[in-house]
């Protein structure tokens, strides 16, 4: 395991029209760290995730993945490097079963080089997420939180080192929570770099060894949970002056 | 599933047999049936399996068709002008679906069409190649109509089970697996590391290859080619709707659907000489409203049913 980070973004700059939707970007995150990149809705979380997993192009800046330049990258190049992710709306393939949609990762983007091998990841995986009793079951079958499972268990099956959970938590009551964030402890206790875009700030303060926060495509902050929450300009884009003693007691717990 | 396969190896037995004792009208049919059994299973790749809506089948077939004939009138033996018809059309619909693939459903469906089209006017047009509209006079097989008859009923048979047999590979292979993730969500599928450009090339090269030899084998058998024959609207649309009166995506549905199609045609034809493009037409509008899954899918809800309600009956943890 060589010492430079697993992700280094640099001066990462994206447009859709007129709107900088990613404005001069520059972070690195290290192996077996778990940020969380926190900000308000529309502040460009997701489109920073579409530009690491070549979803869309940057218009300027550079990526680099354990020091290969991708920048230009496409999604399923990304996913063969292992830069795996989940989609804040879930993208099962509906009609097969959950079985086969983990198996498709495994064999596509994971070391598997055959389908049966790739079905035995699959199963590996699927009992890893609890989801053993639908292994046969159309994904389109499953409920919100079993979906999002396979999400998990879809993206572990391709043996990612990077893994970006995208709001994998929104939507889920407080005791499917507690079985999300167990899972995510779980995945990162593996050895996988976790990349954590979340609202919950619940979660994020439970999991993060390190908070990123973006606003208007900016990266205003980064650093340890408790200094983040307690920076007036994150207070004031994001938290809120009440939230930020809730949280900041939340912290020091 | 098994009875299914009994049922395939009796046609074969039937097909192969004819010469021995159906006359030439049982023979030209056989070889028509062969022949879209090979266009259907060939469509199916990229419409059934992948999911395009491809319209494109007699863009190939006319390419295959013309590119056969000018080998063979350029003095090359039949079955190397069919080869050299296949390495052309292999490499143009190569080029073709680079452009054409970006284009997602409906949109597909009209730049396939399109193909067509373009294909046939250029054909008709390009008249010191061709011979335009006066068509194309391909060198007739030696040895009288009984042997050419033979000759072409095997030669189709051999493109549709070798079409067959692609079938069986990308359904059971790593490709069909890319195919149906793409079928299934595009998106999705370049998410978990399918090369969706690359797949979706080789499955409208695959469908596309089926339809040139096919019609390099039809270009001979009927010895002459003209424009409208070649890139026919017609068959663009039909090959199509016989998949998907058997069941598309799936391996067995074409030639079932061919079958029944050709069968259907051949009465309606010769029953309701003026009406039968009607009927077939309401046949369409039915099947897409009623039995959008094909004529298997009526075996497979049976078999699936029981299926679902014990993958329920598993207890949750």
């Amino acid at each position: 395991m060589s010492k430079a980070p697993l992700l280094r973004v640099s001066g990462l700059e994206k447009s859709f029209g007129g709107v900088r939707a990613v404005r001069q970007v520059s972070f690195e995150v290290g192996r077996g760290e778990i940020v969380g990149l926190i900000g308000p809705n529309g502040a460009g979380k997701t489109t920073l995730v579409n530009l690491i997993t070549g979803v869309v192009r940057p218009d300027g800046g550079r990526i680099l993945f354990d020091g290969a330049d991708v920048t230009t990258q496409r999604p399923f190049q990304a996913a063969r490097r292992g830069l795996a992710r989940t989609f804040q709306i879930v993208q099962p393939f509906p009609q097969m079963t959950v079985l086969e949609n983990v198996a498709a990762g495994a064999l596509f983007a994971g070391k598997a080089t055959s389908r049966r091998e790739a079905e035995r990841v699959a199963a590996e995986q699927i009992a890893f997420v609890g989801l053993q009793p639908f292994a046969d079951a159309p994904a389109v079958s499953l409920t919100l939180p079993n979906r999002k499972r396979l999400e998990f268990a879809k993206s572990l099956a391709m043996g990612p080192r990077l893994l970006m959970l995208d709001e994998v938590n929104a939507g889920l009551n407080s005791a499917e929570l507690d079985n999300a964030l167990d899972l995510i402890r779980r995945i990162a206790a593996r050895g996988i770099t976790i990349i954590l875009i979340e609202h919950l700030m619940k979660v994020v303060l439970g999991l993060s060894t390190r908070i990123m926060v973006l606003h208007h495509g900016e990266l205003i902050r980064a650093g340890a949970p408790r200094d983040v929450i307690a920076d007036p300009r994150v207070v004031e884009a994001y938290l809120g002056q009440k939230f930020a003693k809730r949280y900041g007691r939340l912290a020091d717990a | 599933m098994r009875t299914r396969y009994v049922l395939l190896a009796v046609g074969v037995a039937v097909l192969v047999l004819l010469p021995a004792y159906g006359g030439n009208y049982l023979v030209r049919f056989g070889t028509f049936l062969c022949m879209y059994a090979a266009l259907a299973l060939g469509w199916n790749v990229i419409g059934g399996v992948t999911g395009y809506p491809s319209f494109a089948t007699a863009a190939f077939f006319g390419a295959g068709a013309y590119a056969g004939a000018l080998l063979q009138v350029a003095h090359t033996p039949m079955p190397l002008a069919w080869a050299g018809a296949v390495v052309f059309v292999a490499a143009a619909s190569a080029v073709v679906g680079i452009m054409i693939l970006r284009l997602r459903g409906h949109y597909f469906a009209v730049g396939s069409i399109a193909l067509v089209e373009v294909a046939r006017l250029v054909a008709s047009s390009w008249s010191d190649l061709t011979g335009g509209g006066m068509g194309l006079n391909v060198p007739i097989l030696p040895g009288g109509p009984e042997y050419a008859g033979m000759v072409f009923l095997y030669s189709m048979f051999a493109v549709a089970a070798a079409a067959f047999a692609a079938g069986l590979w990308i359904e059971h292979g790593k490709l069909g697996f890319a195919l149906r993730c793409i079928q299934q969500n595009e998106d999705a599928a370049d998410m978990v590391g399918v090369n969706t450009t690359a797949c979706k090339i080789a499955a409208f090269v695959l469908s596309a290859v089926f339809a040139g030899a096919t019609g390099a084998v039809y270009a001979s058998w009927t010895a002459y080619l003209d424009p409208s024959d070649a890139f026919s609207i017609l068959l663009t649309l039909k090959v199509p709707v016989m998949a998907m009166l058997g069941g598309a995506g799936t391996v067995l549905g074409p030639i079932v659907g061919v079958v029944v199609f050709q069968a259907m045609e051949e009465l309606l034809w010769s029953n309701f000489l003026e009406m039968h493009h009607a009927i077939l037409g309401l046949m369409i509008v039915g099947l897409i409203f009623f039995l959008p899954g094909g004529l298997l899918s009526l075996g497979a809800h049976r078999r699936r049913a029981p299926a679902r309600a014990t993958s329920r009956e598993v207890p949750a943890e």
